[in-house]
């Protein structure tokens, strides 16, 4: 099923959650709605389910206006950020509890064997008679997810479905998540603020700042080619330097960095720690090293300029750095943004 | 544009059955509730201002009133004393039987006022336990003032503690042990943290204790022996004077202790803005897994 | 043993024990002692005597049919409460407590009054034939006043509180509002609502001084059981009063028992394993 926003508003009391959304999601996609908390990605998911009626703009599935559908004839899986398990229902209740509701009348031993279908496809065998409070939140997660299928629904969408675990658990969740869509091919929207988890799991990355989508596409192309200072800081950990643009070249402070960029005046410079090159008496940007911080995969150093600015990047582990002789650094693969509108957005969370 | 603001609709949102509920209940909530309130007033009025008037001043009145007050202004401060004792003893310790005692704390709310003042009369009666050393003693417990303040505590007896105990027990110990490791003393901690931060669930607990000590008429009507002038309390005085034909004095008697019901209900309000009486609600250990906040 | 950091302790557990023994223990401990002393057959012959067994048939009785109406009226007006916004609201909210702050004696009077047959609801329901005060009927009216806010006050917090994702959820599953309200909001309010329903049952059995106004009080028709062990009470019969109130005791423990069993069943799921 092909969903198509356009132009979707959404206005809470007085605080705009959503401004004229638009946005095309081919049939059996992956897609991520990525932003930090309050872009309004959450309020986007749930105009999709029915969970909220657009104030205005129009949402169809396939050729179908569904804007003024209610949740319960739409046909979607919702799948929540702290999964509404019913409490007192078991697994198997929570599971068989669309069937039993549903208008097309279903046989209990037809019920049974989809629910025991289910519980097969999300590895929960064996659980069927266990009450939601007595399982382990991954657990809770899948059985969600055998909910929501259970309807058949055309349209499945997820609300953080990794917010609540542990980060090991949810590295695991989101790989089985993406062969059981692969598996399914239903098209599948799901909402994180979890820059990784989208990169990861998604066909396509939508990214929205204060209920705007500011950038979409594939994982590897928002990366490659983020479009603003916005997106840069939200995809990862990244080194900002003013600057400035003179005559087609950037400058940092008093630094040529053979950087070209077209529009002269005051611009942003943003690098990420790996593209961070620290050469001994090579010129490039002074930099006075302060730490060394030891990761599994590396070494970190965190030093400041000249103008004092924080500067984080990686250096090599064979190369015990010693810092009492001046360095530099040369950048490269930088994004270079004007300075002005939007670029100091937060990084969120 | 101007956003139109529509909600989906919830369960029961339906507009036949959003009147049909709206209106049965506030029909039967004015039946039930707020036409007693009414007919009080009416009646109490209904032999005009100088009737009411009499009977509010009658000596009889006065003295029900007075014995009534003063059952309050030993029984009220009795039992919120108690109640502290028992939140500070349940809430800040683990002992032994600690259920069991919060189980009999509340048992007073169960049990037919009825059944208190039997009861009583078999502990201070003359055909109960200590009744025959009493008499000799000579000392009036029953058909006098300390009877009647003793069934009162009876049947309050859980009021201020079940107001304090969850509240106390959701606060934990934390701010207690901090003090203690500052050095403070017990009683400093008491009152320089544990009560400000109990004292609006504290006094709410004090003013429904009060209505109901007040209002007491089962269990105090056993323990009295509705001597006029002498042991009657309000509650009892209005039986009496409705029992002999005097209706509207009953009424005017009643606007008394009604008024008393209001107060109690405005302060009660006043009282829950400021967040007292939210009990935690049954079955929320059910809730844990499925409460957080949306982005 | 853990030590305990905070002091207070004997203090505390000392006038609660004191005060809970004193005030509650021993005057029941009294009754029972006095109802105990009376032999087997004694007791059964009083307990048992047709003018007892036909109070327990009116209080019992009624009392269940007030906890019904309560139940429906209550659930109701807790469901009305939190779920709609309409003018009055707050004042309806507030004056639910009206039976809990009115004295019984004052509510009483005035149920008596409305429902007499000269009074203002009396002569509206005269004509049908219906005979309220002085019959079985008012002593259900008295019972429901009296007992009405339990089940409002139990309910609605939790109410309140119920995750709005839920019925969401139910929702998007394609429940329709009846199967929601039957198959996921109503179990979930069940252990509030067992705990108002044994509360408010428990009222109506030990109500009294609303009661007695309305009630009539016909031996074998209209009079109830703490009526009646009142009554023995002013003929000086302290044996049968003891016998009779040990009676009213004995239920109201029992149905303390009963509801934390039930409720224990109803909140089964929360166990952890």
């Amino acid at each position: 099923m092909k969903i198509r926003l356009e132009q979707v508003v959404k206005t809470f009391d007085t605080f705009r959650a959503v401004h004229g959304v638009s946005l095309d999601i081919e049939s059996g996609q992956l897609v991520a709605l990525l932003g930090p908390s309050g872009s309004g990605k959450t309020t986007i998911l749930r105009m999709v389910a029915g969970l909220e009626y657009a104030d205005g703009g129009h949402i169809y599935f396939g050729d179908q206006d569904a804007t003024d559908i209610p949740v319960r004839d739409r046909g979607v899986g919702f799948v929540f950020q702290h999964y509404a398990l019913f409490p007192h229902m078991t697994i198997a209740e929570n599971v068989a509890f669309g069937m039993k509701v549903s208008k097309t009348r279903r046989s209990k031993p037809e019920i049974a064997t989809r629910v025991s279908e289910l519980l097969r496809l999300v590895k929960l065998e064996g659980l069927g008679d266990r009450f939601p409070g007595q399982i382990s939140g991954g657990q809770r997660q899948r059985v969600a997810l055998a909910r929501a299928l259970a309807v058949d629904p055309k349209v499945l969408l997820l609300d953080e479905p990794f917010g609540a675990l542990d980060a090991n658990v949810r590295r695991d969740l989101r790989r089985w998540l993406r062969e059981i869509h692969d598996e399914l091919g239903i098209t599948t929207l799901f909402v994180t603020h979890d820059q990784e988890e989208a990169l990861d799991l998604a066909d396509r990355v939508v990214i929205l700042n204060e209920g705007k989508i500011v950038q979409e596409g594939k994982p590897a192309e928002v990366c490659r080619h983020p479009g603003s200072a916005f997106v840069m800081q939200f995809l990862g950990d990244v080194n900002k330097f003013p600057g400035v643009a003179r005559d087609g070249l950037v400058f940092i402070g008093e630094t040529a960095t053979g950087i070209a960029f077209s529009e002269d005046g005051p611009v942003d410079v943003f690098v990420r720690p790996r593209d961070v090159i620290w050469e001994k008496d090579a010129g490039g940007i002074p930099v006075d090293i302060e730490r060394i911080l030891h990761r599994p995969d590396g070494l970190t150093a965190v030093g400041t300029t000249k103008d004092a600015i924080r500067v984080e990047f990686e250096i090599p582990e064979q190369a015990e750095p010693d810092l009492s002789r001046g360095a530099g650094i040369i950048l490269r693969n930088a994004q270079v943004f004007p300075r002005g509108v939007k670029s100091s957005a937060r990084v969120g969370p | 544009m101007t956003p139109t603001r529509r909600k989906p609709p919830r369960v029961g949102d339906g507009p036949i059955i959003r009147r049909v509920l709206i209106g049965a209940t506030l029909f039967f909530g004015a039946i039930l509730v707020l036409a007693p309130l009414i007919v009080i007033a009416v009646e109490a009025f209904s032999q005009g201002l100088k009737v009411y008037a009499a009977t509010i001043a009658h000596p009889d009145t006065g003295h029900a009133i007075y014995l009534t007050v003063a059952t309050a202004l030993i029984a009220v401060p009795a039992n919120t004393a108690f109640g502290l004792a028992a939140a500070w003893a349940i809430t800040k310790f683990d002992f032994w039987g600690r259920r069991v005692l919060l189980v009999v704390i509340e048992i007073p709310f169960s049990i037919s006022p009825i059944v208190a003042g039997v009861a009583y009369l078999f502990v201070y009666g003359l055909q109960g336990l200590f009744g025959p050393m009493l008499e000799s003693a000579d000392i009036k417990i029953l058909f006098a003032l300390p009877g009647i303040v003793l069934a009162s505590m009876f049947v309050t007896a859980p009021f201020v503690a079940r107001e304090l105990i969850p509240l106390m027990q959701a606060q934990g110990r934390d701010l207690e042990e901090a003090a203690t490791s500052l050095g403070a003393s017990g009683w400093r901690i008491f009152f320089s943290v544990t009560l400000p931060n109990v004292k609006w669930a504290l006094l709410y607990g004090v003013v429904l204790c009060n209505a109901r000590v007040m209002g007491e008429f089962g269990a105090v009507s056993v323990v009295s022996g509705n001597i006029r002038g002498q042991t009657n309390t309000l509650p009892l005085h209005i039986e009496l004077l409705y029992h002999d034909y005097q209706a509207a004095g009953a009424f005017a008697a009643a606007s008394i202790l009604a008024t008393l019901a209001v107060v109690t209900i405005l302060a009660k309000v006043g009282l829950e803005r400021r967040g007292a009486g939210r009990r935690p609600a049954l079955g929320s250990a059910a809730k844990e897994q499925n409460t957080g906040t949306r982005t | 043993m853990k030590r305990n950091v905070l002091p207070g302790l004997p203090l505390s557990l000392g006038i609660t024990l004191f005060y809970v023994g004193l005030i509650v223990v021993l005057p029941l401990a009294a009754l029972v002692f006095k109802a105990a002393s009376l032999g087997p057959s004694e007791y059964w012959a009083i307990v048992s005597s047709p003018r007892a067994v036909a109070s327990y048939r009116v209080t019992v009785l009624s009392a269940l049919v007030a906890t019904a109406f309560n139940l429906v009226f209550g659930l109701a007006l807790a469901w009305v409460l939190v779920r709609y916004r309409f003018p009055g609201r707050r004042i309806v909210d507030a004056i639910v407590d009206l039976p809990f702050a009115l004295p019984t004696a004052v509510a009483g009077i005035a149920l008596t009054t409305l429902f007499a047959s000269n009074g203002w609801f009396g002569t509206l329901l005269a004509p049908f034939g219906i005979k309220v005060a002085y019959t079985p009927l008012g002593i259900m009216v008295a019972m429901c006043f009296t007992s009405l806010p339990f089940i409002v006050r139990t309910v609605q917090p939790v109410l309140e509180d119920l995750d709005p994702a839920l019925e969401e959820a139910a929702q998007s599953l394609g429940g329709s509002d009846s199967a929601i309200f039957l198959r996921v909001i109503l179990p979930l309010l069940m252990p509030a609502l067992l705990a108002g329903l044994s509360l408010s049952f428990a009222r109506s059995l030990g109500e009294f001084g609303a009661i007695i106004f309305i009630a009539g009080n016909q031996p074998m028709e209209t009079e109830i059981t703490a009526l009646l062990a009142f009554i023995r009470l002013e003929e000086y019969d302290y044996q049968a009063a003891a016998a009779i109130a040990s009676v009213l005791l004995i239920t109201a423990f029992l149905m303390l028992a009963a509801t934390n069993l039930l409720q224990a069943r109803a909140l089964r799921y929360t166990a952890r394993s």
